[in-house]
């Protein structure tokens, strides 16, 4: 890595929160407990398609400690959805429930075993439709309606850049693919949770496990028909979220509606079971892939038409659909693309948003195609990408924007770790990523700002960043308080940050897209810039120096050329404020998205104003005779930018990296008619400390001229190649091509079998 | 007692419950806990027989020692010591994620020894020794696991930390030199979501290089 003459930026920093984390003292929204606190549940429907004839609440609501129960009837009957122009979810089911989990109704009680009982209680007379849950036997014209409309495509994109079949026609080999994956759970240790308080007349406040605060008052606004300045959400810790926290729930406004009929703060956390059926997964795919090559490599056409099992609402349906099609050649450049992507609804739990949104699934096509083709033509896949790769300056098909990349840099140093023969069992696989740096658009057609800090200089030294940024782990408040140490030449001790409240802080979008350090952190390094500018025009008269000859750094104002000559940072606050007649030292800093709007029924436009580009070896063992995987290493190279903490971004990638390989090799929802048949740990299995690989991490930093101090996306991206990765392993050990995920033994055996046929 | 619950289940829709299964364990701890203790309330109990209602339960008056401190509760039998360390006594350091064993979120020490406080009814907790993670740090000072854990940055969300720090501790304890592979088999109890795994290692490992300069394990 480069040596920068930076203080804090660059350096291994402990996240700002580490004690309170190590100590149990962290709050989280799941430890909220007030005066007087009720604890809420909810019914879910038991059948995957069904009118609702009637609903008797009547039993539940006597029993003894039952504060209130509600049905749609006490809602607005607002339909909501991530998407604001494809909203289809009611908070509870009006006329008919869509999956095994569809909110009915909605108790308050004195306790949570109370509430749990009253579920038991109430009545609902259902009548069973017909469900469909193959998304190729949904998209049928012929198949059971499960929204109103003509068919259950939920979101159909498609389009093309150049002609492909010509691509086709040009190339010197064509290789036809079909590849499936599965459906997956964030598993988040933390439950999805909110406690909502309800003070009359007319406010509420609501504590939330969430990605954005802001992003949950808009839509809490608009489904309870409440102004959003009525409305405080605040964020405490979030115990992890991966992207399964994005979105508004139908507990959030349950909870809400049930502490405003009983006049008490209702708590409602999610059961694991909950989490895992009525919370949301990641899009399983089915994707036919053709891609048209010269004899060198060079990629001539790419065409994939994809069908995203959706499940039973649209959720950010719309967004992943756009974003298989987005990123279908990036990190490469193909000269013709055709993109067909259909989201369709199903009566199975809710797919959306989950780290990599969409990309992981289309990359683990493309790449083991790519490998396939590669060892077809004899060619080593890495030169294959070197051949393809995007560069700094390029402009893709689709109008993406590459102001920074070191992805050949990163292929060079992977192709330097890649070692020589394997002995038998044993095989090296190659894949590469690109993501991005948060969206450059208003992908959610509202008005709000995009990314804001305020920072307010103390006298004691200190200053205090005030920012909406909800950071849920990824440790994103650690890199904005490095950012204002750095600018203001303090220590990250020094930063008192208030978060994630929408009473007190700014707007911000929230933790989505791996946006934070890229956009809050440039809105952040500009309020801490206009504050260091108060303080040097302050410090620069009673010097009697030009500001220009003055540096903030270690705790100090001083002259440059005469480090003995200055002030504390904290006497420079006074002074400031002093010349000021005692006005506050504030900064205020925004980050505004792009002009360049994406148009998702083109495909055309910039998706982010930086891309992360990522090359991964993987290195396993396999027992030939059980079909067993062991992914013994992982190497990366990660072009994140400029790492601005390399201590949290190793952990990001060693992150992606576990999760990547659960979900390579045996993470999958079992669901049959509809029900999930392994909600819980023992039978979804998650990668624990026996299993993951040893991770060697290499950074690349291509300083994006855009990002805060060159900054990219880190960590997010970097699961989309851990999974190929290990797919073209496997292959590479055994020879054996397995097309859908996980790539369990009993697939590999079979594979195996099939080789040997 | 057996009757009332029998009738109680035909009323259950569902399939058992997990408040049923565990009150059917809590009936046997009751029976061990009124012969040790003899407290019981079986009289007061059908004195207010449950209607279309939660059954009354019947509170046993408890002291259970937590980081050194006798605390006072009243539990039911059936109540584990996860939700009475979190709601009654709001020990909140102490998390519930899976609520069945499967995660470690809520591991504790019970005399030393690393246990699922949501697979410990509370009352088999009397008498012993019960460690939480606010016991772990003596004032403002952390104990050598968690600055070892804040060092070695080995963890992102945290909501795993306070179980993994207990095991941690619950195997330092045990083997105050253990080796990378005893760790992971130590700590393959404890899921970590967001994969610090290979960073909590590394943690053990300094913790124990810290605990043996420093005398030893007395956390």
């Amino acid at each position: 890595m480069k040596h920068h003459n930076y203080s804090i930026i660059g350096h291994r920093q402990p996240a700002v929160d580490a004690a309170s984390k190590a100590t149990g003292q962290a709050q989280y929204t799941v430890d909220i407990q007030l005066p007087g606190m009720l604890w809420g549940k909810i019914l879910r429907s038991k059948y995957p398609h069904a009118r609702i004839l009637n609903i008797d609440t009547s039993k539940a609501e006597k029993l003894a400690g039952i504060k209130a129960v509600i049905t749609h009837k006490d809602t607005l009957g607002k339909k909501f959805g991530f998407v604001r122009n494809t909203a289809d979810q009611y908070p509870l089911a009006v006329d008919k429930v869509r999956y095994i989990g569809d909110e009915i109704a909605a108790v308050a009680a004195v306790a949570e075993d109370v509430a749990e009982e009253a579920l038991a209680l109430i009545r609902v007379d259902y009548e069973v439709l017909p469900a469909v849950f193959d998304p190729l036997e949904a998209i049928d014209p012929e198949a059971p309606l499960i929204h109103d409309g003509q068919n259950n495509i939920s979101a159909r994109l498609a389009w093309e850049f150049g002609n492909v079949e010509e691509g086709f026609g040009e190339s010197d080999f064509v290789r036809q693919d079909t590849f499936y994956t599965q459906p997956v759970n964030h598993c988040p240790l933390e439950p999805h949770a909110c406690v909502a308080s309800f003070e009359p007349p007319d406010h509420l406040t609501v504590w939330a496990s969430t990605q954005g605060v802001f992003y949950l008052r808009n839509q809490l606004s608009r489904t309870l028909d409440m102004p959003i300045s009525n409305i405080r959400v605040i964020r405490p810790q979030v115990g992890g979220a991966f992207g399964g926290k994005i979105e508004l729930f139908p507990f959030n406004v349950c909870a809400a509606i049930l502490s405003q009929k009983t006049g008490k703060p209702v708590k409602i956390v999610c059961t694991r079971e909950e989490v895992f059926t009525a919370t949301r997964c990641r899009h399983p795919m089915i994707i036919h892939l053709k891609t048209g090559v010269k004899k060198d490599g060079a990629l001539v056409a790419v065409q994939a038409r994809i069908i995203l099992d959706g499940g039973a609402y649209n959720s950010t349906g719309p967004v992943a659909t756009y974003l298989a099609g987005a990123f279908l050649c990036l990190p490469l450049k193909a000269r013709n693309i055709k993109y067909e992507g259909f989201r369709v609804y199903t009566n199975k739990p809710v797919c959306g948003a989950q780290r990599g949104h969409a990309v992981p699934q289309i990359r683990f096509a493309i790449e083991s195609q790519l490998d396939i083709i590669a060892e077809t033509l004899g060619l080593d896949p890495i030169e294959l990408h070197l051949k393809n790769a995007v560069q700094t300056g390029d402009v893709t098909l689709n109008k993406q924007v590459i102001t920074s990349c070191g992805f050949s840099e990163c292929l060079e140093k992977i192709k330097a770790q890649r070692s020589p023969a394997l002995p038998e069992g044993k095989g090296i696989g190659f894949a590469t990523c690109a993501f991005v740096s948060g969206a450059t658009y208003h992908l959610f057609f509202t008005t709000e700002a995009f990314a804001n800090a305020i920072i307010q200089a103390n006298e004691d030294g200190t200053v205090s960043l005030i920012t909406g940024v909800a950071d849920i782990g990824q440790g994103s408040d650690t890199v904005l308080a490095m950012i204002t140490a750095e600018e203001l030449g303090i220590g990250v001790k020094d930063i008192k940050l208030i978060t994630a409240d929408t009473d007190l802080t700014p707007y911000d979008w929230g933790s989505g897209s791996s946006r934070v350090t890229y956009q809050a952190g440039n809105a952040t390094k500009m309020a801490a810039a206009q504050v260091k500018k108060l303080l040097l025009e302050a410090v620069s008269h009673e010097l009697d120096v030009y500001p220009e000859e003055l540096v903030a750094r270690d705790g100090r104002i001083f002259v440059r050329d005469r480090p003995e000559k200055g002030i504390s940072f904290a006497e420079a606050v006074s002074l400031a404020q002093k010349s000021t007649g005692g006005e506050p030292i504030i900064g205020q800093g925004e980050f505004q998205p792009q002009e360049a709007k994406v148009n998702l029924q083109s495909g055309e436009g910039n998706t982010s104003p930086a891309y992360s580009f990522g090359a991964q070896l993987a290195q396993v063992e396999i027992d030939k005779e059980l079909g067993k995987v062991k992914v013994t290493k992982m190497v990366v190279a990660h072009d994140c930018g400029l790492a601005i903490n390399p201590m949290a971004i190793e952990g990001q990638i060693e992150g992606s990296i576990a999760m990547g390989h659960g979900q390579a090799l045996y993470e999958e929802l079992i669901q049959e008619k509809g029900q999930t048949l392994n909600a819980d740990f023992i039978n979804y299995r998650l990668p624990t400390a026996r299993d993951v690989p040893e991770v060697e991490t290499m950074l690349v930093e291509s300083v994006d001229p855009g990002g805060p101090y060159g900054a990219k996306e880190s960590g997010e991206g970097i699961i989309v190649s851990t999974i190929p990765a290990i797919a073209n392993a496997i292959s590479n050990a055994t020879g054996g091509r397995i097309h859908s995920l996980p790539l369990t033994p009993e697939k590999l055996l079979k594979a195996l079998e099939q080789k040997t046929k | 007692m057996k009757e009332k619950e029998g009738n109680k289940k035909g009323k259950q829709l569902s399939s058992v419950s997990r408040r049923e299964f565990i009150k059917g364990l809590g009936a046997g701890a009751l029976g061990t806990a009124a012969l040790s203790g003899g407290i019981i309330a079986l009289k007061e109990a059908e004195a207010h027989p449950a209607e279309e209602s939660l059954e009354e339960g019947i509170k046993i008056p408890l002291r259970l020692k937590i980081n050194g401190i006798r605390y006072k509760v009243e539990v039911e039998p059936r109540y584990t010591l996860v939700d009475v360390i979190r709601d009654q006594l709001q020990l909140t350091g102490t998390k519930k994620a899976c609520d069945r064993g499967e995660c470690g979120a809520c591991t504790v020490l019970l005399d030393g020894k690393p246990v699922y406080s949501c697979m410990t009814l509370a009352i088999t907790a009397a008498g012993r020794d019960i460690m939480t993670i606010e016991g772990l740090a003596s004032g403002e000072e952390l104990h050598p696991i968690q600055q070892a854990f804040l060092e070695n940055d080995a963890f992102q969300c945290g909501f795993c930390t306070s179980g993994q720090i207990m095991a941690v501790n619950g195997l330092l304890k045990q083997n105050l030199n253990p080796s990378r592979e005893e760790a992971r088999n130590a700590l393959a109890g404890n899921i970590c979501r967001c994969g610090t795994y290979t960073r909590i290692l590394e943690a053990t490992l300094d913790a124990s290089q810290r605990l043996r300069k420093g005398g030893g394990n007395r956390g």
